[in-house]
């Protein structure tokens, strides 16, 4: 059940599937009866990627190649525009990237998804370490193909007094589930983990994470939204895990989502362990409609129903735009947001 | 000039309005007062197209145009404007951003040029500074948090905006203190105009002695019972609605 053994040994009865119960809703085992042929190396893409506006440093991973390391020394600050890019030729690959951030370094990473091929198979996997009082903000945009199949999974260990901020945003593909996992030690560290789907014809999303407190005084404070449209899927999975001993934990989790039509799904499994002391924790998780009141009075002012429908998912979603911190990615968030829906820009 | 004939109207297969009648001339102010239940916000809703409100009679036109055949959004940008009585909050949408999206789609309804961002403002500035709005307060999310009066204002705010040919209010008044009453009669006032008819309902006098309306009608059981000049208004306030009441039933 391991997706990158699967594409390196051609084999899909290895892929993950229904049977693996944190896979049940992202079935790939049932989708994939063959595993597509490796990925031939490929030139750079001739396209900017969508964060190129803001400049710094850019690493491309095109069909799984590219550099496999990056690292902040102590009190560095850096913007780095971090590519994983599945070439027009696409067939199977794995990225693997190592991220280290030293002591007190700040790193804004820019991480973007970019499908130009049709029916690939691509997996990333990325191992990042955050030294005591680092600082990463980590906002993924995922805009593969709709005929893509993409997993993504990042382990993300943090020391002490080290903060993680990361949002995620996607449009789905055929098949996409993007992992985060972070040990957290608490003592001060910090864990911002935000998310918006927005998925219309048949594709898919899977937003899963997993924190796990180790350490006392964590906190961990988690917004996922999402709607789904057409035959659209989405799914969030939340597990926050508070160890034994990590006592004055403060985790809040809340998954809100929309469902526009009959025939789209969202499935939402928000889940606390607890077995410390002293603990705050709370989770919502709500899946609902938009508001036909709503929609009536901005129709009366003359706002069209579909660009309606548009403004008040757009506003709906926005809430979790706004707590990006970085200004200039919270743009780009929000003109991606506008133009996935074709709404006015607020 | 908005005629109303025979307009009958359900809601879930229940009658609400049964034969209602009602010619408001270009230029005029009418006044529809009636006791609570009587089918007044009803008859605000079925003009401004509200889904579930069920016509079975009868026909509403404005400037000859039948707005029963036509969906929300058309009927505002051919000029009918609903002055709620529970204005909705819309969080996330600044009320800027809300309006500005409104006038734009009526204007790019009616083939006309839209509205540039300066221009836009300017012309918000002006209208909030007369209603004496915190110009402020626009850029927060529409209506969300706003206390009754204000949610009131902004309703008014919103007509000068966009200007329509039709203005419906609904019990505007609901809600509002004396100072409060005082500007927003006067943001009313400001757009009695030779083109355009209102419609204000109301529970009680009290608005009449401020917005001065042409005529008067009185709504009870689903039709118009009595009609007359502003003195009917003052009559129903000494001797309440009973006698509409007895007629109707
Ligand atoms: N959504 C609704 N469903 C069922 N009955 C309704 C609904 N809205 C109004 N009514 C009924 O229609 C009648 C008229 O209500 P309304 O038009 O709100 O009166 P008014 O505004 O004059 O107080 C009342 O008997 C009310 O109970
Ligand atoms: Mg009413």
């Amino acid at each position: 059940m391991s997706l990158a053994r699967a594409i390196e040994t051609g084999d899909a009865a290895l892929l993950p599937s229904r049977r693996d119960e944190d896979w049940r809703w992202t079935d790939l085992r049932g989708l994939i009866r063959a595993v597509p042929a490796a990925s031939p190396a490929a030139p750079a893409p001739a396209a900017s990627g969508p964060f190129a506006a803001l400049g710094g440093e850019e690493l491309r991973l095109v069909n799984g190649r590219g550099p496999d390391r990056l690292t902040l020394a102590a009190g560095e600050r850096r913007l780095v525009a971090l590519r994983f890019v599945a070439a027009p030729d696409a067939g199977a690959h794995v990225s693997r990237i190592a991220i280290d951030l030293g002591e007190g370094a700040d790193l804004t990473l820019l991480e973007s998804y970019e499908g130009e091929g049709a029916d690939y198979l691509a997996d990333a996997e990325l191992t990042v370490t955050l030294a005591p009082g680092a600082r990463l903000e980590r906002i993924v945009l995922a805009a593969d193909a709709e005929g893509g199949v993409g997993v993504s999974r990042a382990d993300i260990r943090l020391s002490a007094g080290a903060s993680l901020a990361q949002t995620v945003l996607t449009t789905g593909a055929r098949r996409q589930r993007l992992e985060t996992w972070v040990r957290h030690p608490g003592h001060g560290a910090t864990v911002r983990l935000d998310g918006v789907y927005r998925l219309a014809g048949r594709r898919h999303a899977d937003i899963t994470t997993v924190v796990t407190h180790e350490g006392t005084d964590g906190t961990t404070d988690q917004l996922v939204k999402g709607v789904a449209d057409d035959q659209a899927r989405g799914v969030f999975q939340g597990r926050i895990v508070v160890s034994p001993g990590a006592d004055r934990t403060e985790a809040r989790m809340g998954h809100h989502a929309l469902i526009l039509s009959d025939r789209a799904e969202i499935d939402g499994k928000p889940e606390l362990e607890i077995y410390a002391d002293d603990v705050a924790c709370a989770h919502g998780n709500t899946v609902g409609a938009l508001d036909d009141e709503a929609l009536f009075y901005a129709a009366q002012r003359g706002i069209p129903e579909p660009e309606a429908r548009a403004m008040l998912t757009a506003a709906f979603l926005g809430e979790v735009l706004d707590r990006i911190v970085h200004e200039g990615a919270r743009d780009i968030a929000r003109d991606w947001l506008a133009e996935t829906l074709g709404a006015p820009r607020p | 000039m908005l005629s109303i004939k025979n307009l009958s109207v359900s809601i879930d297969d229940k009658a609400i309005l049964s034969g209602l009648s009602l010619d408001v001339p270009t230029g005029e102010v009418h006044a529809i007062m009636g006791p609570n239940g009587a089918g007044k916000s009803t008859l605000s809703y079925t003009l401004a197209g509200k889904p579930g409100y069920q016509v079975t009679g009868g026909s509403a036109t404005l400037d000859g145009v039948n707005l029963l055949d036509l969906d929300p959004s058309q009927r505002a940008a051919r000029g009918v404007f609903l002055s709620f009585q529970y204005p909705l909050e819309i969080p996330g949408v600044p009320a800027l951003t809300f309006l500005r999206t409104a006038l734009n789609a009526q204007h790019k309804a009616r083939g006309e040029a839209e509205v540039s961002a300066p221009d836009f403002l300017r012309l918000v500035r002006g209208k909030a500074a007369a209603l004496r709005m915190d110009f402020d307060m626009l850029k927060r999310a529409l209506n969300v948090g706003f206390s009754g009066g204000e949610k009131k204002r902004m309703e008014i705010l919103q007509m000068s905006v966009l200007s329509p040919r039709l203005a419906i209010l609904d019990e505007t008044d609901s809600g509002l203190d004396i100072d409060a009453l005082r500007i927003v009669s006067d943001g009313v006032n400001a757009l009695r105009a030779p083109d355009r008819s209102m419609l204000v309902i109301t529970h009680y006098q009290r608005l009449l002695d401020y917005i001065r309306p042409d005529r008067v009608h009185v709504l009870s059981a689903g039709r118009i019972v009595a009609s007359g000049g502003p003195d009917l208004a003052l009559e129903l306030e000494r001797e309440g609605y009973d006698k509409y009441s007895k007629v109707a039933a």
